[in-house]
């Protein structure tokens, strides 16, 4: 219990994250921090083989996980719909990735229904959120002192039957959905994607990607902090003898300057052509590609870029034709 | 642990095979043959013209190779590799015994198989030959089953024309042309001079019949492509094969996309009209 974040809240806005302490009880105060339940199951650096030179060669043995069973309390609708994005990508495209299965497999999520939204809240927007719809064990909702509790599996009903816990009245489950009905309405930012994938491709020749690239910095950190971002890396690590050798998968970023590397060019030379590949593929090649959008409307990327750029802002910019009238950016609050 | 490792596919594994035989190209590129060391791998290892295999050094890394020998005698794997980067040129140390690994094969070869009848037209400037010489075998070893072969092939001075006899002896095959142009010859040089897509003119083309196969710098394909439209061919006779940044040949680590594709798992070998808006376009 004491790991848990009683009497805190979250205050998110562009390029701002604080954290204060509100002298309740109450255990989710705080929607969410950087990460998301991506690094639990994509892990941010995973081995994938370990490799010994042997007589005349080498052999590559599979370095596996063997995670143990890990339990989430607190995921976000956000969250969830991020982990169900996640799934599609690497457990069913052409392949079933047996290291991102493995620790699947130990996942346990208590997830929690928002009643309260921050100013980078989308969710409702990309009909991921606020309510916890599937790919949970169990789901709670706060009302006041009460905590309303929603099994979304076997191992969650099995858990819940453990427990010696009162049915739900009807009045508590109406009061937890007007809870969360209000939480969608108070959500100040929306993601425009009606027009989703086509506009966003006519757009590639749109002024207002100059103008962003003026702003933004490739730092990478709403890739690193998006739920959904999945882009890696291999890097080989040999030991100092030269005799085993570890070849590892590391998250990557489409803002780096190897991304696009290929035999001395660089398809993606400058940030202008970075920042629209990230945009371009999150909002509407992602579509063609999976089936769904690639954003999950959580709003980390517009936290914590250190220059508060803000996708839902940049995209209604961009799908506006005249976009000269609409480049002012909003201003960074408390900074 | 291989018990476990045997239970899943493990797109990652990498299998070790020996380089049998290393043919110098040029001065910086060469062909290694690879036999697998594992003969269960060797004997079940298939793959089509225009594929790929990720091709590995111990304690360096990985990188994307395409395949150039041909299908049907899949026990010479053949891969044309020019020094050029980090793991490239730490492969051209290797010597024939030497273990490199293989991983593949993967994504999309050149369509053949649906294309019985018909009359191919093969487009290819400098090392973007390798990639279409296991096509050739293909046809040859069918060559009842298409049309006419036109084999239209530019490098920028003589020097980097590879596979001289392999061209030669495509030239003698029945209805089958081969033209070479170099637009920085030296006094030897007895075919062409200029940029490929002008030996388009030097040839009959019947657009209707055919179906375009091209490989090679990009430029080169959006210049040539017009060209060959104008002559009646629809883009979705001509298939074009890409080139990207490539780490796990399984559409997964993001690198090679192009506009909606993956160019490793639904390239590299893509029909023209689908990738056509994306060709081109700055930072796709």
């Amino acid at each position: 219990m004491s790991d848990l974040p009683i009497g805190w809240r979250d205050h998110q806005e562009p390029g701002r994250y604080r954290l204060e302490q509100t002298g309740s009880q109450d255990i989710f105060g705080v929607v969410h921090g950087p990460q998301s339940l991506k690094p639990f199951v994509f892990a941010p650096r995973e081995p994938l083989l370990q490799i010994e030179r042997t007589k005349g060669g080498f052999a590559a043995h599979p370095a596996l996980p063997h995670p143990e069973q890990i339990a989430v309390i607190g995921a976000r609708a956000c969250d969830l719909a991020g982990l169900a994005i996640q799934d599609r990508i690497f457990l069913n495209d052409a392949y079933r990735d047996p290291y991102y299965a493995a620790r699947r497999d130990e996942l346990f999520v208590i997830a929690v229904n928002c009643t309260r939204a921050l100013s980078t809240c989308f969710c409702a927007s990309m009909e991921t959120g606020p309510r916890a719809k599937t790919g949970f064990d169990l789901a709670l909702t706060k009302v006041d002192d009460m905590l309303l509790i929603e099994a979304g599996s076997e191992a969650g009903s099995g858990l819940l039957s453990e427990l010696s816990l009162s049915p739900a009245h009807e009045n508590l489950i109406d009061e937890a959905a007007r809870c969360i009905e209000a939480c969608a309405r108070s959500q100040v930012r929306q993601l425009d994607h009606a027009r989703l994938p086509q506009a966003l491709y006519d757009a590639h020749d749109h002024p207002r990607w100059d103008e962003v690239a003026g702003r933004c910095l490739a730092c990478a950190n709403c890739t690193m902090v998006c739920p959904t971002c999945f882009c890696h890396t291999v890097e080989e690590t040999p030991d100092l003898s030269n005799q085993q050798t570890a070849h590892a998968r590391l998250w990557d970023s489409c803002f780096t300057q190897e991304h696009g590397y290929i035999h001395g060019k660089n398809i993606r030379p400058t940030i202008k052509d970075r920042y629209r590949m990230w945009l371009t593929h999150k909002l509407a090649s992602w579509i063609d590609q999976f089936g769904m959008s690639g954003c999950v409307g959580c709003g980390r990327c517009i936290t914590w870029c250190p220059v508060g750029i803000d996708l839902t802002e940049e995209l209604s910019a961009l799908l506006t034709s005249d976009s000269r009238s609409s480049v002012v950016g909003s201003p960074v609050e408390g900074t | 642990m291989q018990a476990e490792a045997d239970s899943i596919v493990n797109p990652y594994v990498i299998h070790p095979a020996t380089i049998v035989e290393k043919i110098r190209e040029a001065e910086d590129i060469n062909t290694y043959r690879l036999q697998f060391v594992d003969e269960q791998m060797q004997r079940r290892f298939r793959f089509k013209a225009g594929q790929f295999n990720m091709m590995y050094l111990f304690g360096v890394g990985e990188v994307a190779i395409s395949i150039v020998s041909d299908p049907d005698v899949p026990e010479l794997l053949d891969h044309t590799i020019r020094a050029v980067g980090r793991i490239t040129k730490s492969i051209a140390g290797l010597q024939p015994g030497d273990v490199l690994g293989v991983r593949g094969p993967f994504g999309q070869g050149w369509p053949l198989e649906e294309s019985p009848g018909r009359d191919v037209v093969i487009v290819t400037g400098g090392l973007g030959c390798a990639p279409v010489v296991g096509a050739i075998e293909y046809i040859f070893r069918r060559r009842a089953q298409y049309g006419s072969v036109k084999i239209l092939h530019g490098v920028k001075t003589p020097h980097d024309l590879l596979y001289r006899e392999r061209f030669d002896a495509w030239r003698r095959s029945p209805d089958t042309e081969v033209l070479l142009s170099s637009d920085q010859p030296d006094k030897g040089w007895r075919y062409h001079i200029g940029v490929v897509t002008e030996l388009f003119e030097l040839v009959s083309i019947d657009p209707l019949k055919t179906i375009v196969l091209m490989c090679g710098p990009e430029i080169m394909m959006r210049l040539g492509v017009p060209i060959l439209i104008r002559r009646g061919i629809p883009t979705t006779a001509i298939y074009v094969s890409l080139e990207r940044h490539m780490e796990c040949g399984i559409g997964l680590c993001g690198h090679c996309q192009m506009g909606p594709y993956f160019v490793c798992k639904d390239g590299p070998v893509m029909r023209y009209d689908r990738v056509e808006p994306w060709l081109g376009r700055a930072g796709v």
